[in-house]
This record gives structure tokens, C-alpha cells and sequence, in this order.
């Protein structure tokens, strides 16, 4: 990360509320998935909202509350590495859908104007270990649900008006705190840019080549603008493809200080973008690479970092033909930072962690899958020197598990969050509760 | 409770019981003038028949593995022995092997039968998703109990090898859901094969896929027609039914007259009410796309009124609501293990949902309606046990294994064949590297009628599909 950035980023930081309580987790098996590794039989203390010691030889401070963690895992506060949590609720209604401009604006188009801290999903994620979101935006899909549903899919990124290279934008992303009653839960705005090559790139750009045509072309658009604003606001400009607020929100992308998240699928197009971000020196993100594992030793030597799903085993279309289970151990083995994300279905959060142990079956070293589900998400958002491992002055993010988080009957005991300890309740667990009382003639709205 | 005692919730129908005329209708019919077949779907009950035959087997016996039966039973370090396509013996350490068998180390390992998934688009919604392929829905009208989702299936779906590797060795693969009647589902065996019928599953009975809800009459509404509403959805049903039951009684006055050998006009044949039909008739499962508590119990008011039984309710999200029920009516319900609020329907679906249901006496299924769900059902059993067991409903795993195996077998339709570690069933068989129930487990070896059908670990049966060769990957996925 450039110098530059990181005061830039910093500058992005919103302070977290501070908490006074002083906690000590012990008797934890701590996975740090710090340099300090996996910690046997230790201790983490929280203390002001920050992990103030964490060791086998930690003692607890004085008048710390203390946690016995009885042997369990501790883990670092899992990171949801792109999702729409706290932009959407319901993904067939419309009107609860915040991660899409819906066809009226590109790259200007910015998640963080509309999460939503009192979204019922968020008590849902942090009920899977989940602690901070990425959030970042689509260019338009269909409003879905059952997988026998996809008879109807609607394209709004393809714009209502908009020019399609202003379309191939799906806009900025954000990093949310997903802490209860927190009221400005976003810490890190303007993220990333956003922007759906491959299949979803060909729905607007009409094929894969001329999307990339069309981004290249709009790359090139926003440096004469930047270079020549003056000449923009005397209308002396030459016509752009782009709309000013669209050419100003990527003024940061083409100064190489904003990564470009690119959602792609097959490896020759991945080779295309890993050069367009050579020649344009663009700071990459890949989403998706169902086809990374063909081209692992060029994302490493790139130092271009991958978002992947690793349940993605389909020659679902044919930009993934070559999709594979052990997509994330052989990027890992060649050296590339990947991290992994669950459905973009939001109860499927949970599912990150659960792709995360598929990961592990399927080749992957436990400690990797570990880090690709905290540490790197951050270290790829450019958040690591805040959260994603246990270690003295982060954000006291940390999840006690009743087994290893990866299983499939395990769950989180306790969740704390920039330290504090999160409530446990989410509305299915209410709507569980209520079901399994027993009927005592009343309706069940009056339990 | 064991598995047997929730089976006796799914209070169906067992099989396949063939629509035959009355016995004395091929005479009379001769004497007064034949009907050729494609006219009386009685004298043609089966059009499209099974050419399914078992891969070649040898006599095969896993040794030392921990065996879920899927009856109730978990043997630890037991023994299956599988001969002849058939289950021959399941017992615990030292029950006898053939001399001549192939012996299976499964120490270590975990034995099931084979998966079930009851709601599948596999082939009907094929890899590659293009729009050449999309077959599932024929959504031109809310009524289309007239097509058969096995004339859409690809065979060369590379998705029904993902599925095997995951242990799925039955499917039943549905139409979708855009329609109040949707077509008939088609039952296979999960065997590469280069026809359906090749695949299609001996004797069993046909399901017919309904859907409550928001799907059909959003898809007909948009397009300004009937129904568009949800009052609109139940109206629908009960006009099919109206005309289904006229028909039926039509045809039966038909075949009442000829066996008298009274002259008798045969009523036209119709292939809509033909399946509806058959569903009063008994011999269809009514397979209920519905996931809210108040629309299923919409749909049981609707199955008392024309006398019919209502096999399973997909999806079902709402099923915790009703347990009771649905327990009283012995039907089946078919869900996920948390995949909810992605439309105001599924917006109540609750982890626990399949272990209060399974509580409250119901037969319960785990499905996927998708290609990479259907992968690892295991897990999602296990990740629905677990949202029980921590409030405290202590469902094993001998249990919840019969939520993947045994019960969706009951629900449509083959359980006296298969779906459980019985002797006389099909062999159909999982060997797991770990407890099915971890997310780490992989299956290792997959048997179906006694054939090895999937070896993890040697390519020789790891089958590809046509359509993957000299593709990226080769056809190769783990």
C-alpha cells in the first residue's frame, strides 16, 4: 500500500465507539492468525475497545470481567469479504435493495449511503462470527430467490439512459462494523470501485472484449478529465463517455490509490485484466476467478489478490468451465492472497466459514482457510492494521466458538466486537423461540 | 426417537400402483372397437419406460466402518455386504462376508446409503446455464400438468456427476415453479447415462409439482393474466381439480361401460387432466412448491375438498409453524437448512425449522433446489441437527441421516426399494472418509445398485460428461 493511501485510509477511519469494559477471555485455544499463531492454552484481554495482550503467559488484569473459555476456539471476528449485508434485506423486494444505483448511476454510485444498521441480518451474521462486512455493489441483477426462480431476471445496471461504459460501473464499496446499536457503523468509505466484467461485463459492454473495450476507453476518459478539468468546466473538453460525478469517483482508481474490484470468471480474462491494471498501474481485486487455479503463478507475480467462493465446482457458463473445488489450495500454494466469501444470499453469510472448512477438505492448510476468513480480507481492504487477528492495539474483534468454527454444528458463544459483547438474539431466534414453546391454547403472537 | 417412529409421520402411499383398466376392458374393448394406446392413458400407463440397467458389480462387503442404516440403527465398526445389486447383510463386526468378495477397509470411515435429493433441476436447469438449456419452467401457462420434466432433461448435465461425488445416488428432478401446476417430476437414478430412460428409476411412481405462492402469480400477473394474486393461485387449483375430477369420472363411466360391454364413447384424451388425474387417482405424489404456514394449510383445505393426499410441501420454511399439522396429515416437508429471506415468503425460515418439525412428529427432508446444495446435503442435514440440539432436542445422527436418505425416499415414492441399509434394497451405498456429518467429509466411494459409481480416488470411475471433454479442467472438479 502506497504512502499515500495509507493517510488516505486513515483519514477514512471513523473512530469506534470506545468501551470502557476491561474483558479477559481465558483458558481459550486462541487462534490468532497472527504472527503469535495458534496459542494452545492462553489468554486475550480486551480493554478500551482493543486487544491490550493476548499470550499463554497473560495474566488477567485487575477488576477484568472474566470469560472462561473452558478450551474453546478463539478466533479473530470473521470478515465478510463482499457482500450486501446492510445494503439489502430481502432480496425479491425491490425496495430493500441498496446495493445497486438501479440503472441511474456508475461509478459515482456509493454503498455507503445506504446501510442500514437495523437490518435484521446484521444479528444474523454476527450470529455466524461474522463482525465486519465488505460491502460492495452489483451492476444489476436479477431480483431472485429459489433456484427454480430464474425465469425472471431484471438488469438495472444495464441503465435506464446511462451510456454503457457508464454502466459497466456497479459504484464504491464500503467496510461496516456490524456492532448492535451502533448508529454510523461505516469505518471505511470509497473502498473500492466496483465493476462486473465476463458475463455480467457483456450484458452491458455487448461481449466480453467490449467491456473491456468500454473500461479501457473510460480509463482513458477520466485521466484526460483529470488533467484537463479547467477545459471540462469551460466546455472545452472533448465528449466523454462518462458523466462527471462517474469521472470524478474514479479519479482515485486510474492514481492507482483505490483498488478496482473486478468480478471475473475465466482465465484468459483474467490474463486481460491482470494486463489492463499493468498498463493503466491500477491496484486490482479479482471477485469470482472460478478459473484462477490456470492462472495462479501470474496473480501471484502480479500481487493481485482473489475474492472466491470455494463451493464454485460448475461449468455453471462457459467463462467457468474449468471450476474446481481446490481452486483455493492451489492459489494459496502458488502464493496468491485469497480470501473467502460465502453466497451473496444473505443468510449465507454463514456460509463463508462453512467454504472455508470445504476449503480445508479439499486441500487447503487449516491456518490459510483461517486467515482467508479474517487477516486477508483485511490485508486486501487495506484494514489490516485494525482488525483480522488477534494482536496487541487492533480492534478487539474476537469470537469464542463452541468447536471449531469451521463445523457445521458450531456456533459462536460470544461475539465481541471493537470490544464489546454483542447481543445474542436475531429475529429467527425470537421466531424459534415463540414455535417452541408449547401451545398453551393462546395465539402464538402473544408468546 | 428413532428414525422408524418419525417415518410413521409420512403417512403415504407406498409406490407405484399402475393405472389398470378394469380387468375385463381389453376384451370388451375388442369386441366393440379398440382404442389404439395413445388414446386411453389406462392402457398406456407407461410411455416412456425405464431402460435402466445396473453398471456390473462384483460381490462387495465394507468392513469396520461406522454404519448409519438410515432405520435407526448406528453400528459402529459394522459391516455392509452388498451382492447382486442388493443390500445382502448389514451387521456388526464378524457378521459373515461371501468368500470371493471384494473386502473395503472402512475403519476409520462412515457408511449411509446413498443421498436422496427430492428437489432437484438437475438436467432441467443444466451446466452450462444457457439459455439452450433453460427447460424447467414451461411458463406459458399456470396450468402445464401436461409436460414431463423428463423430456427436458439433459443427460450430460455435468452437474449430476458433482451431485454423485457428493454421495446423491437418487434424484427426484422437478419442474419449476412458475406455474400453479407445473408437470410431472421424473425420478432418476444418478447414473451417467446417454438417454433419461436410462436413468429413470425402475417402478417408481410419477410426483406432480405444484407451487403455492409468490412465483405464479408474479409470472402470470406480469403478463397481465390469471393468476396475480394469491386468491388468484387458489383459484386456480381448484378449477384444475373441478375439471380433473369430471374427467376422471368420465373415463371411469367409459371403462364401467365397456366392461359391461355396453357401447360406450370414449371420452378425448388430455394430457393435463391425465396427470391430474392420476393424482386423484392415488397413483401421482403431489410435490407443493409452498413456504408459508398459512398457504400449506390453504393447500391441505384444497386436497380435503377434491380427496386427494398431499405427498410434500418444498421449501416449507414455514413448517415450524405447523408442525402439528402437518404431522396429522402425514405429509413430508422438504426444506433447507437456513436459506431464507431472499423473498417475503422465505422470510420466516428459521434454522431450526427441520428440527422442530422432525420434533413435532413431521417427516422431514433436506433438499437443495440447486446444483452445488445437492453436493453436500450431509452437511446441510448437519448444520439443521445442530440448530435443534442447541436448544436441547437431542436429535441424533441416526436420526437425521433418514432426513437425506430414508425420508425423501418415503416422500416419493421408493423406500420399499431404497433409501435405507436394509437387506432386499437396492445397494446404494456412501462410503464417507469422516462422519457424514462434518464438513470435512468427503465421500470416497459411491455405489449404486452394488456398482461402484464414484471413487474418489481412482479416475477410472470418475465419470465426465460428453460435453466436458477437452473443456478447461477436463471434467475434473476436486
Amino acid at each position: 500500500m502506497s504512502r499515500a493511501l495509507l493517510l488516505a485510509a486513515a483519514a477514512l477511519f471513523v473512530a469506534a465507539p470506545a468501551f470502557a469494559e476491561t474483558v479477559a477471555i481465558t483458558n481459550a485455544k486462541i487462534e490468532t492468525v497472527g504472527p503469535a499463531g495458534e496459542i494452545a492454552n492462553g489468554t486475550v484481554v480486551i480493554k478500551d475497545g482493543r486487544i491490550s495482550a493476548v499470550g499463554a503467559g497473560v495474566k488477567a488484569p485487575a477488576g477484568a470481567r472474566i470469560i472462561d473459555a473452558e478450551g474453546k476456539v478463539v478466533t479473530p471476528g470473521l470478515i465478510a469479504a463482499s457482500t450486501n449485508l446492510t445494503v439489502a434485506e430481502v432480496d425479491g423486494v425491490k425496495e430493500t435493495r441498496d446495493d445497486q444505483s438501479g440503472g441511474k448511476l456508475g461509478a459515482a454510485f456509493d454503498v455507503q449511503y445506504g446501510v442500514n444498521p437495523a437490518s435484521t441480518l446484521i444479528p444474523l451474521a454476527r450470529q455466524g462470527g461474522v463482525t465486519r462486512a465488505m460491502v460492495t455493489p452489483i451492476a444489476g441483477r436479477g431480483f431472485g430467490g429459489d433456484e427454480e426462480d430464474n425465469l425472471v431476471t431484471e438488469t438495472a445496471g444495464a441503465g435506464d439512459g446511462l451510456a454503457p461504459a457508464a454502466g459497466l460501473f456497479a459504484g464504491q464499496a464500503a467496510a461496516v462494523r456490524l456492532s448492535a446499536n451502533d448508529t454510523d457503523p461505516v469505518f471505511k468509505t470509497r473502498a473500492a470501485m466496483v465493476v462486473d466484467l465476463g458475463d455480467a461485463g457483456a450484458r452491458i459492454g455487448g461481449s466480453h472484449a467490449g467491456s473491456l473495450i468500454l473500461l479501457r476507453s473510460a480509463l482513458a476518459d477520466v485521466r484526460a478529465y483529470a488533467a484537463h478539468k479547467d477545459a471540462y468546466e469551460r466546455g472545452q473538453s472533448r465528449a466523454y463517455a462518462l458523466p462527471r460525478e462517474d469521472l470524478e469517483a474514479l479519479i482515485p482508481v486510474v492514481e492507482g490509490k483505490m483498488p478496482l474490484l473486478v468480478r471475473t470468471s475465466r482465465a484468459s480474462d483474467i490474463r486481460q485484466v491482470l494486463k489492463l491494471a499493468r498498463e493503466e498501474h491500477l491496484k486490482l481485486i479479482i471477485e469470482g476467478a472460478e478459473e484462477g487455479w490456470l492462472v495462479a503463478p501470474e496473480l501471484a507475480a502480479a500481487g493481485v489478490p482473489v475474492l472466491i467462493d470455494t463451493e464454485a465446482d460448475l461449468p455453471d457458463q462457459f467463462e467457468s468451465l474449468g471450476s474446481r473445488l481446490d481452486n483455493a489450495a492451489r492459489l494459496q500454494a502458488a502464493g496468491v492472497t485469497v480470501a473467502i466469501e460465502g453466497s451473496r444470499d444473505f443468510d449465507n453469510l454463514r456460509q463463508a466459514r462453512f467454504n472455508a472448512g470445504t476449503a480445508v477438505a479439499n486441500g487447503l492448510p487449516y491456518g490459510a482457510a483461517l486467515a482467508a476468513v479474517t487477516i486477508n480480507p483485511a490485508r486486501i481492504w487495506g484494514l489490516a492494521d485494525r482488525i483480522g487477528s488477534i494482536e496487541v492495539g487492533k480492534d478487539a474483534d474476537v469470537v469464542i466458538w463452541s468447536g471449531d468454527p469451521f463445523e457445521t454444528t458450531t456456533y459462536p458463544t460470544a461475539v465481541f466486537i471493537a470490544g464489546a459483547e454483542q447481543p445474542k438474539g436475531t429475529r429467527g431466534l425470537e421466531l424459534r423461540d415463540r414455535y417452541a414453546k408449547p401451545a398453551d391454547g393462546m395465539p402464538s403472537a402473544y408468546h | 426417537m428413532g428414525a422408524l417412529a418419525l417415518l410413521a409421520g409420512c403417512e403415504t402411499t407406498d409406490g407405484a400402483k399402475p393405472a389398470t383398466p378394469p380387468a375385463s376392458s381389453s376384451a370388451a374393448a375388442h369386441e366393440q372397437k379398440a382404442l389404439p394406446r395413445g388414446l386411453d392413458a389406462s392402457l398406456n400407463p407407461d410411455p416412456f419406460p425405464s431402460t435402466y440397467t445396473p453398471m456390473p458389480s462384483r460381490p462387495t462387503a465394507i468392513v469396520g466402518a461406522n454404519i448409519l442404516t438410515a432405520a435407526g440403527q448406528e453400528i459402529d465398526g459394522g459391516v455392509v455386504v452388498m451382492a447382486e445389486n442388493r443390500i445382502l447383510a448389514v451387521g456388526p463386526a464378524g457378521t459373515a462376508v461371501p468368500a470371493g468378495a471384494v473386502v473395503i477397509d472402512g475403519k476409520g470411515k462412515w457408511v449411509t446409503p446413498g443421498v436422496i435429493d427430492a428437489h432437484s433441476h438437475l438436467g432441467v436447469y443444466p451446466s452450462p446455464a444457457v439459455q439452450a438449456h433453460s427447460d424447467g419452467n414451461e411458463a406459458t401457462d399456470p396450468n402445464t400438468a401436461y409436460v414431463w420434466a423428463e423430456h427436458s432433461i439433459w443427460p450430460e448435465d455435468p452437474g449430476f456427476d458433482r451431485a454423485r461425488a457428493g454421495g446423491v445416488t437418487t434424484l427426484e428432478v422437478l419442474p419449476g415453479s412458475a406455474n400453479l401446476f407445473g408437470g410431472r417430476a421424473a425420478i432418476v437414478k444418478n447414473v451417467p447415462a446417454i438417454t433419461e430412460q436410462a436413468m429413470k428409476f425402475p417402478g417408481a411412481p410419477y410426483g406432480l409439482k405444484m407451487a403455492c405462492g409468490e412465483n405464479p402469480k408474479r409470472v402470470y400477473g406480469s403478463k397481465g393474466r390469471s393468476p396475480s394474486t394469491a386468491m388468484g393461485n387458489v383459484a386456480g387449483y381448484r378449477k384444475g381439480w373441478i375439471d380433473a375430477a369430471d374427467y376422471t369420472r368420465k373415463w371411469d363411466d367409459y371403462h364401467a361401460k365397456v366392461s359391461k360391454g355396453e357401447k360406450a364413447e370414449p371420452p378425448k384424451r388430455d394430457l393435463t387432466l391425465d396427470t391430474l388425474s392420476g393424482v386423484l387417482r392415488g397413483d401421482i405424489r403431489i410435490q407443493n412448491h409452498c413456504y408459508r404456514a398459512d398457504e400449506m394449510a390453504t393447500m391441505i383445505a384444497i386436497s380435503h375438498e377434491f380427496g386427494f393426499h398431499i405427498a410434500m410441501f418444498h421449501h416449507a420454511s414455514e413448517a415450524y409453524k405447523i408442525a402439528p399439522l402437518l404431522a396429522k396429515e402425514g405429509i413430508c416437508i422438504a426444506t433447507w437448512a437456513d436459506w431464507a429471506n431472499f423473498k417475503m415468503e422465505s422470510y420466516d425460515g428459521i434454522e431450526a425449522n427441520a428440527a422442530l418439525a422432525h420434533r413435532g412428529g413431521v417427516c422431514v427432508v433436506i433438499h437443495s433446489d440447486d446444483p452445488i446444495i445437492t453436493q453436500h446435503l450431509n452437511q446441510e442435514a448437519a448444520i439443521a441437527m445442530g440448530a435443534g440440539n442447541r436448544i436441547g432436542l437431542k436429535i441424533t445422527e441416526a436420526e437425521a441421516i433418514a432426513w437425506i436418505t430414508a425420508n425423501p425416499a418415503k416422500a416419493i415414492g421408493v423406500l420399499d426399494k431404497t433409501g435405507t441399509l436394509e437387506p432386499g434394497k437396492m445397494a446404494d451405498v456412501v462410503l464417507w472418509s469422516a462422519d457424514p456429518f462434518s464438513i470435512y467429509a468427503k465421500a470416497d466411494k459411491v455405489f449404486i445398485d452394488g456398482a461402484l459409481a464414484f471413487d474418489r480416488f481412482d479416475p477410472r470411475y470418475q465419470p465426465k460428461s460428453d460435453f466436458e471433454l477437452g473443456q478447461p479442467g477436463e471434467g475434473a472438479f476436486q
